[in-house]
């Protein structure tokens, strides 16, 4: 048994337990090579002046949340607005009794949710060069909100059709009895229930639009209407240095993250229940 | 004049022929309680009388109106038809209050203090005067389904439909939800129930109903139907109920 001759006898005996020992030992053990190489191999000095500029990250501010910030949250929550009551409008219309409704939402829905979002920022960015008289209220703001609303209200819709069908039909019978037609009944009893019910999904969505936001850079944006991504993307050209971009990441972060966190909670206390 | 009258009703779904010709009338007034084994087609039977649930074939009157009738405006029809259910079915984002008011406000377009000062007589009707802020979860299911009457009764019905409002319901809370019915019964509530509560039905109703496999079976006054039934299915039906214990040698 101690015999080093009986190598495979011995490794074939070897519990479970020790196995996994052994497994978890040699993945901290390249773990550790890794990083040691990474520390050895790295120029520092280079990436510190390269990443971690404080010189260059102060020359952003205040222009980083007075208006990259503020123009991200902007885009955002007007697409998010928009997506809302597009993707509850696609959701009735999915659940209608009228079949050409159903069909109409069902190809929106397939389709704006094949598209890359960036494909359909080129198209509305391309449709006032081929409609000259084509015209949408806040210019690049309605463009971006229109934008993200396309895109956000296909996946808003399915979340919408799966809140609707989760409330019980006995409220809809109970509405129903009480004399209230189909849509004021969804009004006031059902949508009321399928947000609640929908409303962590619904986080989720908005922390996905806070990101998409940066393809408004695509819609031509003037120095006033810059977000985030475009932001930090001048500041690096200005200043020759990534930095700006490290900053403008950070700064996505520490909304998303949180956000994130938040829709974890909702989730789990809708679940807990 | 008979607040409901049911003539000839069918109901398929699918291939499955739920009720198999339904002849009956329910006069201004009266309280007629339907009985039957499970399966037997009587939520179905109640659902058609409001048309939750469309007949396949036949015709429902209430109040003088024919619901079946295509040209009908089915939701002014139902405001004249209120419905209990056995799950209760309160709006629970609403309070209690909020549960009564909503429909007056919406359909009959009362005013919000109107409506309040309604939906505070029906709770107080029901027992349940110092619940109206309380939301759903936190009432007990006995006081849910006193605040689900109330609903109903916000709305002025001729006609209320009862679907087993006592079945979901823990043994001890299923008085109180009786003694409301009870009482709405002798203030001349026409009232059409679907009940397992025998006791109830003897006392309280006017007619019972026997129904089994979709037809009525027998129907009379309580103390023939449940007191000395003429046929054999309505007597094996009963001796489950009465003594569900008992075991059933099927035999004459
Ligand atoms: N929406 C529906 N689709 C298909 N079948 C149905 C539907 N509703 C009821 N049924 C069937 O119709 C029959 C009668 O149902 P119904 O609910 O009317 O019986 P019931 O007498 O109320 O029984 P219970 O005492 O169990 O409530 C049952 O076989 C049931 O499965
Ligand atoms: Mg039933």
């Amino acid at each position: 048994m101690t015999v080093p001759g009986a190598e495979p006898a011995a490794r074939a005996r070897l519990s479970p337990r020790e196995r996994q020992r052994i497994s978890r030992g040699v993945q901290y053990a390249i773990l550790v090579a890794a990083i040691v190489a990474l520390a050895l191999l790295a120029d520092w000095p280079a990436i510190r002046q390269a990443f971690l500029n404080a010189e260059v990250a102060a020359e952003g501010l205040p222009e980083l949340f007075t208006v990259a910030l503020k123009n991200t949250v902007i885009y955002t929550f007007t697409g998010f607005a928009l997506g809302f009551a597009l993707g509850l409008l696609l959701a009735l219309m999915r659940l209608s009794p009228v079949a050409p409704y159903r069909w109409i939402a069902a190809v929106y829905v397939e389709v704006f949710r094949g598209l890359p979002a960036l494909v359909i920022f080129l198209m509305i960015s391309a449709l006032p060069l081929a409609f000259p008289s084509f015209w949408l209220p806040g210019g690049v703001y309605g463009m971006a909100a229109l934008g993200l609303g396309l895109v956000s209200a296909s996946y808003m819709a399915e979340t919408f059709r799966a809140g609707i069908q989760a409330v019980p039909k006995g409220q809809m019978e109970a509405a129903r009895s009480l004399g209230m037609p189909y849509m004021r009944a969804m009004i006031s009893i059902v949508i009321p229930q399928a947000i609640r019910i929908v409303i962590p999904p619904l986080t989720n969505e908005l922390v996905l639009l806070f990101k998409d936001s940066s393809l408004v850079l695509f819609l031509g944006v003037t120095a006033g209407q810059v977000e985030l991504a475009k932001f930090g993307n001048d500041q690096s050209s200005t200043f020759a240095s990534p930095t700006p971009i490290l900053v403008s990441g950070i700064t996505y972060l520490i909304i998303t993250i949180p956000l994130g966190y938040l829709a974890r909670r909702l989730e789990a206390r809708r679940d807990g229940r | 004049m008979s607040d409901v009258e049911i003539r000839d009703l069918h109901k398929c779904f699918g291939k499955l022929e739920v009720l198999r010709g339904i002849d009956f009338t329910v006069e201004s007034g009266q309280v007629v309680c339907v009985i039957g084994p499970s399966g037997s087609g009587k939520s179905t039977l109640l659902r058609c009388v409001n048309l939750l649930e469309r007949p396949t074939s036949g015709k429902v009157f209430v109040d003088g109106v024919e619901l079946t009738d295509p040209d009908v405006d089915i939701d002014a029809a139902r405001r004249r038809v209120g419905m209990v259910f056995q799950q209760f079915n309160l709006f629970p984002h609403l309070t209690a209050l909020r549960n009564v008011t909503i429909a007056q406000e919406r359909v009959l377009r009362r005013s919000r203090a109107e409506a309040e000062s309604v939906a505070r007589t029906d709770l107080a009707r029901v027992g349940l005067a110092d619940k109206a802020d309380a939301y759903p979860a936190q009432l007990s299911g006995g006081q849910q389904q006193r605040v689900a009457i109330a609903r109903a009764l916000a709305m002025n019905p001729a006609l209320m439909l009862f679907d087993e409002p006592t079945s979901a319901l823990d043994p001890e809370l299923v008085g109180d939800v009786l003694t409301v019915m009870r009482q709405l019964a002798e203030e001349g509530m026409t009232m059409l129930v679907v009940t397992h509560e025998m006791a109830f039905a003897r006392e309280v109703a006017d007619r019972v109903v026997f129904m089994d496999g979709g037809t009525i079976v027998e129907e009379g006054p309580p103390g023939q139907v449940i007191g000395a039934p003429r046929h054999e299915r309505t007597r094996t039906f009963l001796r489950r109920v009465l003594n569900p214990t008992h075991v059933d040698t099927d035999g004459a």
